[in-house]
């Protein structure tokens, strides 16, 4: 096989950078000066990272071909949490040292909130059986609930001024919440493709039953994922705290399909064990230049949504047609010659 | 390839190989003529020229992966040929078929799944068509008097409410079999009909296959198995890799002759003779039962000895394998590592205490279809794959997988694709290195042939004699006799939960052999 012919079988490969390239590059070309400046890829890099968190926390089930619905409660609750412990125990002329103890303590708080969570609906999804769509949903309405009910749907306000740097700073140039970003995308990176737990999330994704016959403990990986899932919520929790300088129940409700929206434009299956981080990250980008650059032209946010679920079709037709039409074509291509010869 | 030049010099004729007895002049229900089919670069089917006949048993055989079953998605309008062929059915000339028009010429497919549907009753499953065709109302009382006719019709004893998803496999086929003729089929397509079923319900099948043909109507088996198919069968077509081999009285063919075309070669079945049983025994099983499965079951096996354990369907055999497998308890009874006792409560610590199950159902249990080879074949043994820093290692997982593919002789080019790109024999090799990898002392086998083509059976069968060879007990276990009798060292008979006899291969003949276990 030839490397030219080849090359058109792996061509679509470049479709999700292509369609990145192609955004920069029009919205550049619509907004000379203002798209490629400083402060649009600043305001980027502070606004996609809360739908990334969350992307990421959903990512884990949906290969799993399983689903969490609680992502969006789970950070508002730590985050409500987390707020709270802050309010009320971090005193206004503490140094910055204390101030790290406090966050700190409220992080791992939080922590724990989420792996009680991640148990909880694992076990039920692993040992019970329930179907994870309506296992988080019952977590997500209790969880909501609860959550109104302890705070009267009021936002607890005040953050210490360490936690605001994580939602207003800059490391290296990088906005921090970014910064958060990067580093559990990456985590998640060797989570799913070095180590034998991401092996099992995408084997289990294809056919549970039969990686359990291979030896594999999937109750223990279900829970696994949910619990990781949880405590993902907890860093977007704390990046929503620090950027609103606030915890609200409902901070953040519309992102909860916006997650899953994303997945499937990073090239998941819908019926899960396959997905890659790296899609999900371009899918991510490729939507935040889009809602960012209609916003310098001083579109309204909705129509930005609109333009999301247009660039999610348009990236399911060209999946479909490149499925049907592209692929066959360029198979035969490839192999045209050699099975001539045989 | 001389009957392709028969066929073109005589195009307008219907065709008839040479070989072809002109025993009884049929009338022919389907010709086809140059029929290729390529999926992507490759031919699954080269230069077809085949005439199906009215009320004629047609076996379509070859190995898997010969298409066979391409060419019968062909005739059914599944699939198109490539330009240039010709499908004749009924008075009509096609170059191709759709499914609807297939249909109304009265073919009819019966797949491997069935394609029942499993949460609707047996009645509306079987009157499903007539529903559709003659009114858009459902009229319940009608549907279930067409289903009682035609179950009637046949002979089958399947309660009409019964829904289809706790009907036992052949049972289902019964039913499939009932849609096909509520249909007015013409033409009725099996693939692979008599892959899950008892010798019994064999027969059962058997009789069913010649009441329609006594109506005329004609039956193709798609086939890869040798035995009873034959029996009812007029004409046998072997198909090999993408070429029809040719068309031949299925009264002159005989089990190894059909072999030999089928793979290309001759495989001549002997004993095993030879045995690698060093004495020293691994596993003891003593009076172990678990209610409604099996009874008071005992067994020894020792390093590289081949324990065969044959009987029906719901015996018990499988569900002895389970425990052994830690996925079931038993009530009572005791299981005996290296004489040490052992109590496994989950698969995890059997696999721990040396005994691993390859599973009866390859396709869901045995494998993960859309994974690819490599991640199939380590997936037991992801924790030794690790480097220094606990993370997955590629270049160990590359260097494992390729070692075994070499030593398993797995025929892949690409180990990254996805296992589903394998034949059946390839795939099942895979599951066994997978299962070799987690260096058993214990190897249960639950049906490691099944669905697997003559010529990759015979390899697994040397590997499984390789395996004793390197002191790996094994237990086999099988719906052929064939199987067991001729690489197991003993056999187990299971009847009803219980060990209804031991035989060993050297002092019974198979027929006996089969008898006994055939006889329930």
């Amino acid at each position: 096989m030839s490397n030219r012919s080849n090359f058109w079988v792996q061509l679509p490969a470049i479709g999700l950078p292509a369609l990145l390239a192609a955004s920069l590059a029009i919205f550049g070309l619509l907004l000379p000066g203002r798209f490629w400046s400083v402060g649009a890829f600043e305001s980027m890099a502070f606004q996609m990272p809360e739908l990334g968190l969350l992307t990421l926390a959903m990512f884990l089930p949906f290969v799993s071909a399983g689903f969490n619905l609680a992502i969006i409660v789970t950070a508002n609750i730590t985050g409500i949490f987390m707020a709270w412990l802050w309010v009320n125990m971090v005193p206004s002329d503490a140094g910055t040292g204390l101030q790290i103890f406090w966050v700190a303590l409220g992080l791992l708080g939080a922590m724990l909130i989420a792996c009680l969570i991640g148990v909880l609906i694992g076990s039920l999804v692993a040992y019970v059986g329930v179907h994870p769509i309506l296992t988080t949903l019952g977590f997500m309405t209790l969880i909501k609930g609860v959550g109104i009910f302890i705070t009267r749907g009021a936002p607890v306000s005040g953050m210490p001024p360490v936690v605001q740097f994580l939602g207003t700073g800059s490391f290296l140039g990088v906005p921090m919440p970014m910064v958060v970003f990067i580093l559990t995308a990456l985590a998640m990176l060797v989570l799913m493709n070095r180590t034998s737990f991401g092996k099992y999330v995408y084997m289990s994704g294809s056919n549970i039953n039969a990686t359990y016959f291979s030896g594999i403990g999937t109750h223990r990986v279900i829970i696994g994922i949910y619990v990781i899932s949880s405590l993902i919520c907890v860093l977007a929790g704390l990046v929503m705290n620090a950027r609103f300088n606030s915890a609200r129940m409902g901070y953040g409700d519309s992102y909860l399909l916006l997650t899953v929206l994303a997945i499937i434009m990073g090239g998941a299956d819908p019926l899960g064990g396959f997905g890659k981080v790296g899609g999900l990250v371009l899918a991510l980008f490729v939507l935040q230049i889009i809602s960012t650059g209609l916003n310098l032209f001083g579109v309204s946010q909705h129509v930005s949504l609109a333009m999301w679920g247009a660039v999610l079709i348009f990236v399911l037709a060209a999946k479909f047609f490149n499925r049907r039409y592209y692929l066959p074509w360029a198979q035969r291509r490839a192999a045209g010659p050699d099975s001539c010869s045989v | 390839m001389g009957k392709n030049k028969t066929a073109e010099t005589s195009r307008r004729l219907p065709e008839r190989p040479p070989e072809t007895p002109p025993a009884r002049k049929r009338d022919s229900l389907v010709v086809l003529k140059h029929v290729s089919k390529r999926f992507g670069g490759n031919y699954a089917l080269r230069d077809i020229n085949l005439e199906l006949q009215k009320g004629e048993v047609h076996c379509l055989c070859g190995a898997n992966g010969c298409g066979k079953s391409t060419l019968a998605k062909i005739i059914s309008g599944a699939h198109r040929p490539d330009s240039g062929a010709s499908i004749e059915i009924g008075d009509n000339r096609y170059d191709e078929l759709t499914p609807q028009e297939s249909r109304r010429y009265g073919v009819q497919v019966i797949y491997q799944d069935l394609a029942l549907f499993p949460n609707l009753s047996v009645y509306e499953n079987i009157a499903f068509e007539y529903n559709l065709g003659h009114t858009r109302l459902y009229r319940r009382e009608r549907l279930r008097r067409k289903a009682r006719e035609v179950l009637d019709e046949l002979a089958f004893s399947i309660n009409l409410d019964e829904r289809v998803e706790n009907l036992s496999i052949a049972q289902r086929q019964q039913v499939a079999i009932c849609r096909a003729l509520v249909a007015e089929a013409k033409m009725v397509i099996m693939d692979e009909p008599t892959a899950s079923l008892t010798r019994v319900e064999v027969n059962h099948l058997l009789d069913t296959v010649r009441y329609l043909k006594s109506k005329d109507i004609t039956v193709v088996f798609v086939n890869h198995r040798l035995n009873e198919v034959m029996e009812v069968s007029d004409r046998v077509t072997v198909m090999r890799d993408g070429v029809l081999v040719g068309t031949y009285p299925a009264k002159d063919m005989d089990e190894e002759r059909l072999s030999e075309l089928i793979t290309g070669r001759k495989i001549d079945f002997t004993l095993k003779g030879e045995a690698w049983a060093t004495g020293k025994v691994v596993l003891e099983v003593k009076d172990l039962s678990r209610a409604g499965q099996y009874q008071d079951v005992s067994f020894s096996l020792q390093e590289g000895e081949i324990l065969g354990v044959c009987g029906l369907l719901g015996s018990g055999r499988t569900e002895l394998a389970l425990s052994l497998f830690g996925l079931t308890r038993p009530d009572h009874g005791e299981i005996r590592v290296d004489g040490r006792p052992v109590t496994l409560r989950n698969h995890r610590q059997a696999i721990q205490a040396g005994i691993s199950y390859l599973s009866e159902d390859r396709l869901s249990l045995g494998l993960i279809l859309k994974q690819s080879v490599a991640d199939n074949m380590v997936l037991t043994i992801m924790e030794r794959l690790k480097n220094c820093l606990g993370l997955l290692s590629r270049e160990k997982r590359r260097q494992t997988v390729a070692e075994w593919v070499k030593r398993l002789d797995v025929k892949v080019n690409d180990s990254e694709e996805p296992i589903t790109t394998l034949s059946g024999g390839n795939q099942q090799k895979v599951v066994l290195a997978k299962w070799i990898l987690t260096n058993p002392k214990i190897l249960i086998l639950d049906s490691p042939t099944v669905g697997v083509d003559v010529g990759a059976k015979s390899s697994i069968y040397q590997l499984i004699h390789q395996l004793a060879r390197e002191h790996i007990a094994m237990v086999l276990i099988s719906d052929e006799v064939p199987e067991v009798y001729y690489n197991c060292d003993r056999i187990l008979h299971f009847r009803q939960g219980r060990v209804a006899g031991e035989y060993r291969p050297d002092s019974i003949g198979i027929d006996t052999l089969s008898e006994v276990i055939g006889n329930g």
